[in-house]
């Protein structure tokens, strides 16, 4: 039946180690690379587990035909992802879900927060020289990705709740100064809940519009069994949305965080 | 190219294959996968006669070889669903069941009163929700109730019936035994068995409603002892349910009397699954020289 879509399983031709427990797989896809946003998903299986974990894509390269996922160790799935090597292959779907929106011409601020802050990267390459990127981490020994963001050409300023790198405390803090300058047209960002309504209270006071990029335990991926449900506003109605199939990025006004 | 046709409850069948309620939404998320014209039915997400918005997250959690969930039967109402949700698939070339769900009798029967004269080619009437505190399978729990409601809803639908069963039970043939009584014209099953998971690090239930329903390869075993019961109890047909992941998991489930399969869990791990299914089956009946699935429904030689 050639009218259905083949699975195929992707070529992991890079794995390299970000920091403690973090890892970057680039992966060979130039059907996925060919499709994918910036802000999308792919849902990965991890073998010998049943549920497949979505992992937010970092990178898309259409040119190489690869996609990079950056991802921690948060249980056993990932801890079996982490162990795959380079040329061995991964079953994943994707692209899924809603990306962020890309606004030629704009100038924007891109914040991440620990493993949130992988999406922002591709975010970052469309923007260059017109986004100011703000990152957090909890220390100096979860920091990823810093050379990346600074060769995109973004201005960027890191924090760690700690202070062992860049400036201590909350990317909320930066985030204000940047937002006092002015001339920004959009806040995108993707980060631990706290650190989302930090933001998103900020983009609402500066009347700046926002999006944010949410995280929740999924089942199929698609839309089709309604468990990464999130809590959102329609027409003054509150209902759940689908993270993997509304989402995962949602415009701030859409959800409650 | 066996024929892979069947016939259940006076509906016909392209094959015996049938995304589970619950797993497959109103039939439009798996599009980019395959039509839904190979598939021989789809069971819908369960609707209510008023909308609900299910249970707060997290509703899944992963299990040895499976998984548990509580969305608590999130559905926008069955009027929505007949003016926004039932018009986009009305036309596609497979048996639609809708799921009817509910917390009281009335409800179901208003439920199935607006779905006359639709698209709808059978009715799944779900008694067996462990996920929602009122109704659901409370009322599939015992064979007073479960009558009860098979007996209403009959009266008011002339759309073929099915009864979906809770194996949260004793004993699920007299279940099983109670509806036929009262005119269910097919039964499926199993619904979720009830399961738990607990963060050891937090103390607390992996899903905020603490405890959720199993499905996946886990409960296959257990659906198929069900469904031979069952079979084996009623004259009616029965739709086998739970854990069928490939093609001889569903030659298993009807040769242990289901007519049909109905494949969930199993399309989250791969959303080909029931599309494979159904290429394995065709292959395996053609190797085995058996001319019609239906050969093989209940076929099981037990000791």
């Amino acid at each position: 039946m050639d009218q259905n879509k083949r699975l195929e399983k992707y070529r992991i031709v890079r794995k390299e180690t970000l920091a403690k427990e973090c890892f970057r797989f680039v992966i060979r896809c130039p059907d996925i690379a060919k499709k994918a946003q910036a802000g999308q998903f792919a849902h990965v299986r991890a073998d010998g587990f049943f549920l497949r974990r979505p992992i937010s894509i970092c990178e898309i390269d259409r040119e190489a035909g690869t996609v990079t996922l950056v991802f921690e160790v948060r249980g056993e799935g990932t801890k079996a992802l982490s162990e795959l090597r380079e040329g061995d292959t991964v079953d994943m779907l994707a692209p899924l879900g809603n990306g962020f929106s890309l606004l030629p011409e704009k100038k924007v601020i891109l914040v991440g927060g620990g493993i949130g802050t992988p999406p922002m990267l591709e975010c970052a390459k469309f923007y260059g020289k017109a986004a100011v990127v703000i990152t957090g981490f909890r220390s100096a020994s979860a920091v990823i990705l810093q050379d990346d963001f600074k060769r995109t050409g973004a201005e960027t300023l890191l924090c760690t709740d700690d202070g062992t790198a860049g400036e201590k405390g909350f990317v909320t803090e930066p985030l204000r100064r940047v937002l006092e300058r002015g001339g920004i047209d959009m806040v995108c960002a993707c980060g631990p809940n706290g650190m989302l309504k930090g933001v998103v209270s900020l983009a609402k006071e500066f009347k700046v519009p926002c999006e944010v990029s949410l995280e929740e335990r999924m089942g199929c991926g698609v839309g089709a069994c309604l468990v990464c449900a999130c809590k959102s506003v329609k027409d003054g109605e509150e209902y759940y949305a689908r993270v993997c199939k509304d989402g995962p990025v949602f415009k701030a006004e859409e959800v409650t965080l | 190219m066996a024929d892979l046709s069947v016939s259940m409850a006076g509906i016909s069948f392209k094959n015996p294959i049938i995304p589970a309620s619950g797993t497959f939404g109103f039939g439009r998320e798996y599009l980019d996968y395959y039509p839904v014209s190979v598939l021989g039915g789809m069971s819908l997400k369960g609707t209510t006669l008023h909308r609900r918005a299910g249970n707060p997250p997290p509703r899944i959690a992963e299990a040895p070889m499976g998984m548990i969930n509580s969305v608590g039967l999130q559905n926008p109402g069955v009027d929505y669903f007949l003016s926004h949700e039932l018009p986009k698939v009305a036309d596609e070339d497979t048996v639609i069941i809708a799921n009817i769900a509910g917390s009281a009798i009335e409800d179901y029967v208003e439920s199935v009163r607006k779905l006359e004269g639709s698209a709808v080619d059978m009715i799944e009437l779900n008694i067996s929700c462990p996920n929602v505190k009122m109704g659901g399978a409370a009322l599939g729990s015992n064979c007073t109730s479960a009558g009860e409601a098979t007996k209403a809803v009959r009266k008011a639908t002339s759309k073929p019936l099915m009864v979906k069963l809770s194996p949260n039970v004793t004993d699920i043939s007299e279940i099983a035994r109670a509806v036929e009584a009262e005119g269910a014209d097919a039964v499926s099953l199993i619904n979720t068995p009830i399961g738990m998971r607990i963060d050891i690090r937090t103390r607390r239930p992996v899903l905020h409603n603490n405890i959720g329903g199993m499905s996946g390869p886990a409960i296959f075993p257990l659906a198929v002892r069900m469904v031979w019961q069952v079979a084996n109890a009623v004259k009616i047909p029965v739709s086998g349910i739970g854990g069928v992941t490939t093609f001889q998991d569903a030659i298993e489930m009807m040769m242990a009397g289901a007519t049909t399969v109905q494949v969930g869990a199993a399309m989250f791990q791969n959303p080909m699954a029931p599309v494979e299914i159904i290429d394995g089956m065709n292959h395996w009946l053609d190797e085995q020289n058996i001319s019609s699935v239906r050969e093989i429904i209940g076929s099981v030689q037990p000791w």
